[in-house]
């Protein structure tokens, strides 16, 4: 097994393998759901579901769905299956309301994880001897921990640079030879227009490829960011209730993100009626882990929209593919990687005094997205000063980065001239242009 | 003395402005004066008006955001740095001037300067202790 093709044999492994290893951890999974989780017991009896009736990975349809209120409902431990002497670490991501979604793992969990992160790097061509360059917020956000256990797994050289200050980081692309760069797409178009605007041409910089996920982007600012840092730009998907990047990649044949189906069985299922659907058919995403051991989720709906195909790739991995995510089944969006549902800019309005009329508009702006909260003017927030209008104004605009951890400007219009909140208003004007994101992951 | 300013929120749109002042004309409303203040987000028309509760009530019925407030009306004399010893007294007294504008009446002798203050009596006071005419605006009704 060539190292610098796969990072572990299990990619190329036959269907019929991948089965039996599927099945094995799916049996071993749901009696740790049952026996661990009182919230999968309730159900499970609910269901009269017994452990033992789970065989085989074909069982699956017979376990209940989990969702993201789940977890809200039992925040912020609730659905953990270990006890703390056994957990090594929390991540968590926004949620609506301001309470987050938080997410445990075990050393084994968070060496699974990095062994998805580090199948992507290897996927991308990076290998021991290079430096990975992160560039992802280190915290709670799984970004940056993600790529760099990743990369410390492989055995590449991690230099753990965190987001901000782009100029440094240029510096450091420069100055400590990175080779790959991890980070969200719309900051890497960002660090490759500031290494033009330095007046660097991006071909003398020894980068070699990127790593970049956490929000979508579309086929152009895939073709951008290879202009503008002269890299292959590979695609990382994840999300932190599963485990976080490194849940499916591209490799180089970018015809779909391949799943690390060993621990994250995906299923794409009609939203509506949740009934299982075949390859090649879009629907929501859905994934069992069927190898975690702090956080065992049970179909978990992810609400992205994907469609799955189970060919071999002609990279000859045979672990299944998605296609990039062409939507979401709900209003979620997502914010220079952050996670915003509108329910949470409504919280803010009202905790604000202001009536619940408002609208999100959410552009990309030389390939940042910028979201626009529009507000009508309150009769109490008008005054004939503008220092007056504008500190109000700057208080709301404090409170919404506050609770959704990503800035919005703000836009005041005049009373009653919002969709109001009965019927179906439209809170949202996404114009990044969506539809464009399906045209399917495959490279020209 | 004090004067019945009326202000309205323009959103930042094109014709907003002019549908206000539309607005206004057709209610028989008489303007004397009207500034604008504006942001690169939003703008406030700030007007001096013959019935100012009368073209409140009008803005707000027609779902603009408008109110009234109390601003300082002097009398000056039209000569050079006449406005200039008036706000040497509101700055010598420690008050700031939010905003201010001025004009000047046609075939009056006087000019006619008005002010926006935190404290309007407090401003009143320290323009009478120096000796400025807070007498009727008289050319303004």
């Amino acid at each position: 097994m060539p190292q610098d093709r796969y990072f572990q044999q299990i990619e190329t492994a036959s269907r019929d393998y991948l089965r039996a290893v599927q099945s094995a951890r799916l049996i071993q999974m749901v009696r740790n759901c049952y026996e661990n989780v009182p919230f999968y017991k309730a159900k499970f009896d609910a269901l009269g579901l017994l452990p033992g009736d789970i065989h085989s990975i074909d069982d699956l349809q017979k376990l209940p769905f989990t969702t993201k209120q789940d977890l809200r409902d039992n925040y912020p431990y609730g659905l953990f299956a270990v006890s703390p002497d056994r957990l090594v670490r929390i991540h968590a991501s926004s949620g609506t309301t301001g309470k987050q979604t938080v997410v445990g793992y075990t050393q084994e969990d968070v060496l699974h994880w990095s062994e998805g992160a580090a199948r992507a790097l290897v996927a991308a061509g990076c290998t021991k001897n290079d430096y990975v360059h992160v560039s992802y917020g280190y915290g709670l956000f799984t970004g940056g921990l993600g790529l760099h256990d990743g990369a410390a797994l492989l055995g590449a050289t991690v230099i753990p640079v965190s987001s901000g200050n782009t100029k440094r980081q240029v510096q450091i692309l420069q100055d400590f030879h990175s080779d790959f760069l991890c980070c969200t797409p719309s900051y890497a178009m960002f660090i490759g227009e500031t290494v033009a605007e330095m007046g660097i041409d991006p071909k003398t910089l020894p980068l070699r490829g990127g790593i970049f996920g956490a929000e979508p982007w579309t086929p152009n600012m895939r073709k951008e960011i290879e202009r503008l840092l002269a890299i292959d730009a590979h695609d990382i998907y994840g999300l932190s209730e599963i485990a976080g990047p490194g849940v499916s990649y591209d490799c180089m044949a970018f015809d779909g993100l391949h799943v690390c189906e060993d621990y994250f069985y995906p299923e794409i299922v009609d939203p509506d009626t949740l009934r299982s659907l075949p390859d090649g058919e879009y629907g929501e995403l859905v994934f069992t882990c069927i190898g975690k051991e702090a956080l065992p989720l049970l179909r978990y709906r992810t609400r992205d929209i994907s469609a799955l195909t189970h060919e071999t790739c002609s990279c000859g991995r045979t672990f299944v593919r998605m296609h990039k995510p062409r939507g979401r089944s709900d209003d979620m969006l997502i914010i220079r990687g952050v996670n915003v549902f509108p329910s949470q800019v409504e919280h803010v309005i009202l905790e604000q005094g202001l009536e619940p009329n408002y609208q999100i508009i959410v552009e990309r702006v030389d390939n940042l997205d910028v979201m626009t909260v529009m507000v009508e003017l309150s009769d109490a927030m008008f005054s004939d000063s503008v220092s007056a209008i504008e500190v109000a104004t700057a208080r709301l605009r404090n409170a919404m980065l506050s609770t959704l951890g990503v800035s919005a400007n703000i836009r005041l219009v005049d009373p009653r001239t919002l969709p109001r909140s009965e019927g179906k208003a439209v809170r949202v004007l996404d114009k990044r242009n969506v539809t464009e994101y399906h045209v399917g992951a495959k490279k020209e | 003395m004090l004067i019945d300013q009326v202000s309205a929120f323009i959103e930042n749109k094109p014709g907003r402005l002019v549908e206000i002042l539309t607005l206004l004309g057709e209610g028989g409303i008489d303007l004397r004066a009207y500034s604008v203040a504006e942001t690169t987000e939003f703008g406030i028309l700030r007007m001096l008006v013959d019935r100012p509760e009368d073209a409140v009530a009008l803005l707000k019925a027609q779902g603009f955001r408008a109110n009234k407030t109390e601003i300082l009306g002097v009398a000056i004399p039209h000569v050079p740095g006449s406005s200039v010893a008036v706000l040497q007294v509101l700055s010598d007294a420690g008050i700031n001037v939010e905003y201010t504008y001025a004009f000047v009446t046609p075939g009056a002798g006087d000019a006619l300067l008005f002010l926006r203050v935190e404290n309007n009596t407090a401003a009143q006071a320290a323009l009478c202790a120096a000796g400025i005419s807070l007498s009727e605006v008289k050319m303004l009704y």
